[in-house]
């Protein structure tokens, strides 16, 4: 599509701004730092930009559009009145510089939203500051590492994470200073106790574990985990991203989780806006509490307040208090589910997953026998050795039948996988429809399989040159010849 | 039922059947109860939500725009419709992370030419489409400093955002990497003297702000002549300033970063805003971030993908170039259509207006008696004496509806009665006067 660059004309304008009727002033800086060269950006009219900005729009899949069983990224409905409540100027125009006396109602939100959180995680404190996952990750580290500080425990500079982990958890335990050793999961897909035992020593200051893990398995054996963790005086640090699974039914403190976060944009419903912006919330033990970022928001004599001084805190992680409409979404999101709504969702998106698992059981091999938690991760090596069809063919072909591929190649142990994640927002209808077109492509793979490899056709685009592109990036429009 | 929940009883029935399980419960096997109820409210209907909590956020004061006096790093710009109307087409808000290259061409596209309009502004030659905001973009850039150079001291001038500082020194003091402030002059410019006395071969960088956190334009050219060629000059800079402040790619800048919330985003009370990351081209391996480029499908339609994922953590790992997967991709969708709707006159209009705008009401200010803190030359910021009790008048400042300038002592506890002003294009000849009226 031509690029906004290529519509622009001299002269052309999309917007008036009023005049506020005062007068001019000289600049007043040493004109070497006058800027002589305009910044070349689009000259177009308004309807070009709604022109542009909407045909884009119309090349983009997203939930809105259709199914979307990217596992580990829980892309479920969002609801619409939290975008609505999100955008309303009391909470969109306020400025975090005003007098927090003239913000209480932002206060008060955000502080609810912290002990509905904690009630929901089974921690004892939270701060909303982070603003996705993976930093929700580093603070958990970097308070982990305060913890052991603290405590003049200087030698533990090991991060445990197994190998089945998304790949943000060693990238920020290793940004938080920690040598990263990974364990290999065991046959069932489950961490190896014996692995771990053979890790885990004194200078390890904490374990980094999803439950259910990315292979959509719950770890059994976690409260003998956190136990085994613990006696070495180690943290137990929980990923929180597929916290879908267990809502209504158990909580990572109540497993022995020392540190949690939690992502808002997946199981809090929050769109994930092609990307972000999320939130990260982290949670922890009481005894963790003072080594939260700040700011910290406290309540005094029915006045919400900031407090900034604390003296063993890891500081700050961001500027300001974190991304605030994520969390008016997610606080609007809690109080329409309820606690029965929330208990329902973890429940159907179970329920889902496994049906679905068992559906999809039919046409590729499952990775992991057995009843799944949110997702599953299925393979289909088998159909690749037969016909050379591989699962990113597959994932293409998907794409012609109107639906978005599932998440391919992770976790990294498992083969030519899909990793399929309904979520409890599909109907049963949707699911059907998912397998029954999945296994139309399997008959399609092992009697055509070149029609497969070539998939997709007809998307906007079919499939692009990667390779190049990354070995000679052109990574901005080129001007030239203009 | 629940509304967002499709699943009837009868449909339970069939599922819990196919996978060949009696009941729910019976899905859980691995999982202990160990909650059965929380202590949480039961659900409402959408009449309920809406009223309790946009009574909620009646208790929130919403400033008229023209009354907005502060800034420090959060601006009230005004936002065209069309911005706010094309941002919330819910096939760019409800996509993910364009894992799907052929589907998600919208989103690709909209971040590529966003790349381009920063690489524009900045001067640099290599833009990422977003970092978490204006603070870990800067943390962010001292890390791939510290790559670059392998070198572990930064030498960073007092003068920037406070936060921004603080945020960084959270992110490398667990690597090793030793921040070191630099002072500024009376008129609040950097001190060339204090940078060159303590600048020596570990430095990696020199981070400055153009303008920097009190409004005042350092003179980027002086700074880099300062600095020995192997020593990299990191700029934090505020986007509308650089259409009328020369680029900093011109004046010597290996990296450029800051907060992109001014280019048509709302204040949010403090994000989401964007932190936006440029850099040179010989850089771009070393970046943080997820890049957008462009590339040929097999018919040779032009079309866009992710690049140089190698250097990203869900293939590298532990030791990856940073850790960061969910950005704030929508933000950077929204700077776009901004920069798209204003146009280089547009934003040159909106710059030059702050401009007056500030310059109108310090001169006003100087009139009354009061004085500036610093006399180096500013954009649309300065720091004043404000007098005895600002703080206490900066609130009933906010009774009569108006956010007045910040008292600085809130971010920086030595400034007792100073304030830091901040106008923009919004801001009328006729609010200032009334403000005035105030002082
Ligand atoms: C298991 C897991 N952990 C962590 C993350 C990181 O979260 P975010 O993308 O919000 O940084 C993800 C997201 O993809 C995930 O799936």
């Amino acid at each position: 599509m031509t690029t906004i660059f290529e519509m622009s004309k001299k002269g052309r304008i999309a917007f008036k701004i009023p005049n506020n009727n005062i007068k001019d002033y000289e600049f007043d800086f040493p004109e070497h730092l006058l800027r002589k060269t305009s910044p070349r950006l689009p000259q177009v009219s308004e309807l070009d930009v709604v022109r542009h900005y909407t045909n884009l729009a119309a090349k983009n899949y997203s939930v809105d559009v259709g199914f979307y069983p990217l596992g580990s990224c829980t892309m479920k409905y969002n609801p619409k009145i939290n975008e609505k409540i999100a955008n309303d100027e009391h909470f969109s125009m306020i400025h975090p510089f005003q007098p927090m006396e003239t913000a209480q109602g932002a206060l008060q939100l955000m502080y609810e939203l912290k002990e509905m959180l904690c009630e929901i995680s089974g921690m004892d404190d939270m701060t909303l500051v982070p603003s996705a996952g993976a930093h929700g990750e580093l603070t958990g580290m970097l308070i982990a590492r305060a913890y052991h500080l603290s405590r003049g425990d200087t030698k533990r500079k090991k991060a445990i994470v197994p190998d089945s982990a998304h790949g943000t958890n060693p990238a920020s335990a290793r940004m938080a200073g920690f040598e990263v050793i990974e364990i290999k999961s065991g046959p069932d897909g489950r961490v190896d106790l014996n692995e771990l035992k053979k890790h885990l020593d004194e200078e390890v200051a904490v374990l980094l574990l999803t439950n259910p893990n990315t292979l959509g398995l719950f770890e059994k054996d976690i409260i003998k985990i956190a136990e085994m963790v613990h006696e070495k005086g180690a943290l137990l640090y929980y990923d929180g991203a597929n916290l879908n699974a267990i809502l209504g039914r158990t909580r990572p403190g109540d497993m022995g989780f020392d540190i949690v976060h939690l992502n808002l944009h997946k199981t809090f419903s929050t769109p994930h806006g092609m990307g972000g912006p999320g939130s990260g919330p982290v949670g922890v033990k009481k005894h963790l509490s003072k080594f939260l970022p700040v700011p910290e928001i406290i309540k005094e004599n029915n006045t919400y307040k900031l407090n900034y001084s604390k003296p063993e805190s890891i500081g700050f992680i961001r500027s300001f208090f974190g991304n605030f409409s994520v969390l008016v979404r997610t606080y609007t999101y809690i109080k329409t589910m309820g606690k029965e709504g929330l208990k329902k969702v973890g429940q159907m998106a179970v329920l889902n997953a496994n049906y679905l698992r068992k559906k999809v059981s039919k046409i590729m091999d499952i990775a992991y026998p057995g009843l799944c938690m949110h997702e599953f991760v299925s393979t289909c090596e088998k159909l690749t050795k037969e016909t050379g069809v591989k699962a990113l063919d597959i994932a293409k072909r998907l794409l012609d039948y109107g639906i978005h591929a599932p998440t391919m190649y992770f976790p990294l142990i498992v083969h030519e996988d899909f990793m399929i994640e309904p979520t409890e927002t599909e109907s049963k209808d949707t699911l059907d429809e998912f397998a029954k077109i999945l296994g139309k492509i399997f008959e399609e793979a092992k009697q055509n399989p070149e029609l497969v490899k070539n998939a997709p056709y007809t998307t906007p685009i079919r499939r692009l040159d990667e390779a190049t592109a990354s070995r000679k990036p052109i990574v901005k429009f080129n001007f030239e010849g203009e | 039922m629940h509304r967002y929940i499709p699943h009837t009883d009868e449909e339970i029935k069939e599922m819990l059947n196919e996978i060949g399980v009696k009941s729910i419960e019976d899905l859980y096997i691995d999982v202990p109860k160990t909650v059965d109820d929380y202590n949480l409210e039961s659900e409402k209907d959408e009449f309920t939500v809406k009223s309790e909590i946009l009574s909620l956020a009646k208790k929130n004061k919403v400033f008229k725009i023209e009354n907005i006096f502060a800034g420090a790093g959060i601006y009230a710009h005004y936002i065209p419709t069309v911005v706010e109307h094309l941002a919330n087409d819910q096939r760019f808000v409800t996509a993910y992370t364009p894992y799907q290259a052929e589907v998600s061409q919208g989103t690709l596209q909209a971040l590529f030419e966003y790349q381009t309009m920063m690489c524009e502004l900045t001067g640099m030659q290599v833009a990422n489409s977003s970092m978490y905001d204006g603070a870990t973009a800067l943390a962010e850039a001292m890390l791939m400093a510290v790559r670059v150079s392998r070198k572990n001291k930064i030498l960073a001038a007092s003068s920037i955002n406070p936060e921004y500082l603080q945020t960084s020194k959270t992110y490398c003091t667990p690597q090793n990497i030793e921040i070191e402030e630099v002072k500024w002059n009376d008129n609040g410019t950097l001190d060339i003297e204090d940078l060159k006395s303590k600048i020596s071969d570990e430095t990696s960088a020199v981070v400055v702000g153009y303008p920097n956190f009190f409004g005042i334009i350092e003179d980027l050219k002086l700074i880099k002549e300062s600095i020995p060629e192997k020593t990299l000059l990191i700029v934090v800079s505020e986007p509308v300033s650089l259409t009328i402040l020369e680029s900093p790619g011109k004046l010597g800048a290996d990296i450029v970063v800051g907060e992109g919330q001014s280019l048509g985003v709302t204040p949010n009370f403090g994000g989401p805003g964007i932190g936006f990351f440029t850099t040179l081209e010989k850089y771009v391996r070393k970046m943080p971030g997820r890049i957008i480029g462009q590339t040929k499908d097999v018919d040779g339609k032009t079309g866009y993908v992710m690049v140089l994922q190698t250097r990203e953590q869900h293939i590298r790992r532990e030791k990856a170039t940073s850790n960061i997967c969910s950005n704030h991709a929508l933000i950077a969708l929204i700077n776009a259509i901004y920069l798209s709707t204003m146009g280089p006159e547009g934003l040159r209009k909106v710059a030059k207006m702050s401009y007056n705008a500030a310059h109108y009401f310090a001169e006003k200010l100087k009139e009354k008696g009061y004085s500036l803190i610093f006399n180096g030359p500013f954009f649309n910021e300065f720091a004043f004496d404000a007098g005895e009790n600002y703080y206490e008048k900066w609130k009933k400042l906010a009774e009569e509806g108006f956010l007045g300038p910040l008292p600085l002592v809130k971010v920086l506890p030595n400034f007792k009665n100073c304030a830091l002003a901040c106008c923009t294009e919004v801001n009328t000849n006729e609010s200032i006067d009334n403000l005035l009226k105030h002082f």
